[in-house]
């Protein structure tokens, strides 16, 4: 560890001008240091300024935004100094930058090659003749496979796990004393996310770099880092070694948190945070926590408080930090899960199948084979108020049957059946208005799927007109209620969606799904758009409705643990194939698909101690193949020509799930073969 | 219910009075509405502002220079040019005002469906209105004109009907950035027609664009409209109207330039008004992304 710390922040503030004229801070005195060797990590949810501060780190602001108050320093050099010398030289030299969005952060018309030698040009003093060599060697140390070929390709070419990594190369361009990296694995997939942050690891070991790590995600830096700075409001609430604010936080925001992230262990759902964080410049006299804290007490809403020396060397932005420990959780947070139901099915799907590439002219001149479809031989039935989780990679169809079953992609094959026994037309034209009604959507994104120009009214008007044809008075008690449901007063109404918060925005839009009164509610990623507090009670409300309304839940995420916390049944699914469905508790422990394992190996928990276990060469697979298992390229368990060859067979366990593979029952039993794992 | 409906309706007119605050506080905007405001309260008062009768000739003051008695001197035939000026822009606004609003209407709507429409029916009526972009529009205008005449009954739809076709274009671009939103795919899966679909759920997100294309669409139809009175197929010769003044005046132009000057001034400041308008208007709407406010 360097005698100074290589960035070095003092009392940075940072602040803009509001409509009212006002200066509202986003960041308020905050202090942060991180030496040689060192890894920091940023946590906060949304708007608690831990980009803008990562990014003032480099001595950029956003524009709008003012630095009020404090000093950045990098390597001893004023990062908002005057003249702003020596900036460049620093910006991608010194100082490297990993950007959330590769995909969007690399140049889609310029070839990977001669984006890494333009960065080589700009921040390495290597002679122009060497920076070819250079580029295919920090394309090897980044471990992608063929730097050779990557370094002729366009960025489209490339999956969002191999764009990061060439960024990651580009970031290495200039020999960095320093990475900022800015989520640098939101987005990506969990087993390319594990692979990522491997490798972020070794290289700040290898090179003894200082990292700074903003991420919203616990697990991830449990992984990577070796400091945690938790934000709230613009704040640094809690700082201290990430064993140790992980294991006891001493702040009642970081263990709430904590707490109200799912985990594959736990047996209930997770626990809430209640409120929400204060917006810039809203009434900040004391504690900005203080609204939202059981431990509030006078002193706290009185005056700012300072930061508090707690155990085991955290500081804490908290005067009660020795009772935070012994602070009961909130909420109920003990709702019965994974309760396996027998009832006639709601919802049955039989050999369904989805593609989207249609056989254009020339194909059918040819007689082509068809294209592999998309999804194919979803056979499941589901019975009146389960939740079927649907679990998978990006690109693994959980969202095209989501889409079919609502009628809004015709299927190519197989049948959807209402009760089991009433077939649904495949597309919404042809359905009943009763049918329609009983099967509802809720989309991943609030922002895009209620339409901006629409009140919270007009939004929940339309199903109830639509379906049950209310209207005057019946119309505005029925939406009352069902923002009281959602747990939103009447007075959000008259809101504009852009009024409201991305918690707020998530209840309206269950709210419009549940105004038809439906049967079949079909939740796509709803929570994945959120924060880790308001999801946990957005899975709440869902639990709630669903014992209410007696529901039956199709729930699709990429988070296991998410699907964990919520799911009876749980499907999981590879290239638009089933691997594995069953009982939730069957699925998650033993035995188990290949598939199901690799993404369960993949999970990062909050827990410092818990290491993914990861097959060494593992990349997703852009399309799925033409015959045989379809994780047969990347299964660590191939067993020859027979998983290239044909469909394994569904095997049924004895806990009541099917996994569909070929190996056999006892080999599925065992551990993955020490020789498959990695770290 | 009527009062969630006024309460909606009073909502809308306030947004309408906070759009037309915000453009009249930018420049652009200030200066454009200044422009157009007064070129219609001229319209609108001309008739009794004017110092003359538009019409009265007299044989013994032909082509004057302006003079205390007639600011812009006098035409050919002796007439008040200033008097004319004030009064040449009436036609053309009334016909204008008229047409824009059907050209947004019949264009907008027929976007917005074809939008929604996709696929082979959305194609191949793009290729119709490519085939009518591709014609100067003066020229099927003189068809059209020479065909049915020249008289207002006329005018209205033909200019609204061409100079929706441009329309088409923009509401259906606007209309592709809306469609792929899971809003919309929501409104599908609850079952809505595509009527609905169109008012209820495009509509409100397209209409920003639609105002400023067709703010813009009404400056372009002013023009047409004056090259048509120009060419002598506009406006009827005793009527005043800057397009027939322009011709009529480029004769004498050596020794009365205010017959074409005047027209001109008035003509341009017209565009001009309208064209700061729209700019600004666009911004205040927010759709010029260049600018964008933050937070």
């Amino acid at each position: 560890m360097g005698a100074s710390p290589l960035i070095q922040i003092k009392g940075l503030s940072v602040g803009f001008t509001g409509l009212s004229g006002r200066t509202l801070p986003v960041l308020h005195d905050v202090d942060l240091s991180v030496a040689r060797g060192q890894s920091v990590g940023l946590v906060g949810e949304s708007g608690s300024g831990k980009s803008t501060l990562a990014l003032a780190a480099m001595g950029y602001l956003k524009s709008g935004l003012r630095l009020l108050n404090g000093t950045v320093r990098f390597d001893g050099h004023d990062m908002f100094d005057q003249r702003r010398t020596g900036l460049e030289a620093i910006r991608g030299g010194q100082l490297g930058l990993v950007p959330q969005n590769a995909g969007q952060s690399l140049t889609p018309t310029i070839r990977i090659g001669k984006q890494m030698a333009e960065a080589l040009r700009l921040h390495s003093p290597l002679p122009r003749a060497d920076h070819r060599a250079r580029a295919l060697e920090l394309l090897e140390q980044v471990r992608l496979p063929d730097p050779e070929a990557i370094y002729r390709r366009y960025a489209h070419e490339l999956s969002g796990g191999q764009q990061q990594r060439v960024a990651i190369a580009m970031a290495l361009a200039g020999d960095p004393d320093a990475l900022l990296l800015d989520e640098p694995t939101t987005g990506l997939d969990v087993t390319t996310q594990a692979h990522i942050l491997d490798l972020l690891r070794d290289l700040a070991q290898a090179r003894h770099m200082a990292m700074l790590y903003v991420s919203h995600d616990l697990g991830v830096i449990a992984r990577t880092c070796d400091r945690v700075m938790v934000m709230y409001a613009g704040e640094v609430v809690l700082e201290g070694g990430t064993r140790d604010v992980l294991r006891a936080p001493v702040h009642p925001y970081a263990r709430g948190l904590l707490a109200s992230i799912p985990k594959l262990a736990d047996t209930h759902l997770p626990v809430a945070l209640e409120g929400r964080p204060p917006a810039p410049g809203e009434g900040r006299t004391g504690c900005a926590f203080a609204p939202r804290c059981a431990l509030a007490s006078d002193e706290c809403r009185a005056a700012p408080v300072a930061m508090q020396t707690a155990a085991r060397g955290m500081q804490a932005r908290c005067l009660h930090h020795e009772r935070v420990a012994a602070l009961p959780l909130g909420g109920t947070g003990a709702a019965p899960v994974h309760t396996v139901r027998d009832g006639p099915p709601a919802l049955a799907l039989e050999d369904l199948a989805v593609c989207y590439a249609r056989p254009g002219f020339w194909d059918k001149l040819t007689g082509a084979a068809p294209p592999v479809a998309t999804v194919q031989g979803i056979t499941t039935q589901i019975a009146r108020g389960e939740t079927l989780g649907l679990v998978g990679e990006s690109g693994s169809g959980k969202s095209t049957i989501l889409k079919a079953i609502a009628g809004l992609l015709a299927p190519l094959a197989g049948t959807i059946a209402l009760d089991g026994n009433t077939p649904l037309p495949p597309l919404v034209a042809a359905r009943r208005p009763a049918q329609l009604r009983r099967v509802q959507l809720i989309f991943q994104n609030p922002d895009d799927s209620l339409n901006p120009r629409h009140s919270v009214a007009q939004i929940l008007a339309q199903p109830l007109k639509l379906y049950h044809g209310l209207g005057g008075p019946a119309l505005r008690a029925r939406q009352e209620a069902l923002l009281e449901q959602v747990r939103l007063g009447a007075h959000y109404l008259d809101r504009l969606p852009r009024q409201l918060s991305g918690g707020e925005k998530q209840r309206v839009a269950i709210a419009r799904a549940f105004a038809a009164d439906p049967d079949i509610v079909l939740c796509d990623e709803v929570t994945s758009a959120l924060d880790v507090s308001v999801q946990a009670a957005v899975l709440e409300l869902l639990n709630d409705l669903k014992a209410a309304a007696a529901a039956t839940y199709v729930f699709v995420s990429h988070d296991l643990a998410v699907v964990h916390a919520l799911a009876d049944r749980v499907a999981v699914l590879y290239q638009g194939r089933l691997c594995e469905i069953g009982p939730t508790a069957a699925v998650y422990g033993r035995p188990s698909h290949p598939y199901t394992e690799v993404l369960l190996g993949a999970v990062l928990e909050p827990d410092p101690d818990a290491a993914p276990r990861l097959l060494t060469n593992d990349a997703a697979d852009l399309a799925p193949p033409a015959t045989g298992c379809p994780f047969q390229r990347r299964c660590p368990r191939h067993m020859g020509a027979v998983c290239d060859t044909e469909v394994p067979p569904p095997r049924s366990g004895p806990d009541g799930h099917v996994i569909y593979c070929h190996l056999p029952a006892e080999a599925l039993e065992a551990d993955m073969a020490p020789g498959g794992t990695a770290s | 219910m009527s009062g969630v409906a006024q309460a909606r309706s009073s909502g809308r007119m306030q947004r309408l009075w906070c759009v037309l605050r915000d453009v009249a506080a930018r420049p652009s905007g200030a200066v454009g509405l200044s422009l157009v405001g007064f070129h219609i309260l001229l319209a609108a008062l001309g008739p009794w502002l004017v110092p003359y009768d538009t019409g009265a000739m007299s044989s013994g003051e032909m082509l004057e220079t302006p003079s205390m008695a007639h600011w812009m001197g006098t035409d050919h035939l002796g007439r008040d040019i200033a008097s004319r000026v004030m009064l040449g822009g009436r036609e053309a606004l009334i016909v204008t005002g008229l047409a824009t609003p059907l050209a947004m209407l019949w264009g907008g709507f027929t976007g917005l469906a074809l939008g929604l429409a996709g696929g082979r029916i959305d194609e191949a009526m793009m290729r119709i209105v490519d085939a009518f972009l591709s014609l100067p529009g003066i020229l099927i205008l003189l068809v059209l004109v020479m065909t049915f005449g020249t008289s207002n009954a006329v005018l209205v739809p033909t200019l609204g009907f061409l100079f929706g076709i441009p329309i088409i274009r923009v509401a259906r671009a606007a209309t592709h950035e809306v469609i792929a939103r899971d809003f919309v795919a929501a409104a599908r899966a609850r079952g809505h027609g595509a009527m609905t679909i169109i008012a209820v759920e495009l509509l409100p997100n397209v209409r920003d664009t639609l105002m400023v294309e067709g703010a813009m669409r009404w400056s372009w139809m002013l023009l047409a409209f004056s090259s048509l009175s120009f060419l002598g197929f506009g406006v009827a010769p005793p009527t005043p109207d800057w397009g027939l003044m322009i011709a009529d005046g480029r004769i004498y132009m050596s020794l009365a330039l205010w017959g074409v000057l005047g027209p001109v001034i008035a003509l341009s400041s017209l565009i001009v008004g309208i064209n700061l308008a729209a700019d600004a208007l666009a911004k205040s709407l927010g759709i010029d992304r260049a600018r964008k406010a933050v937070i």
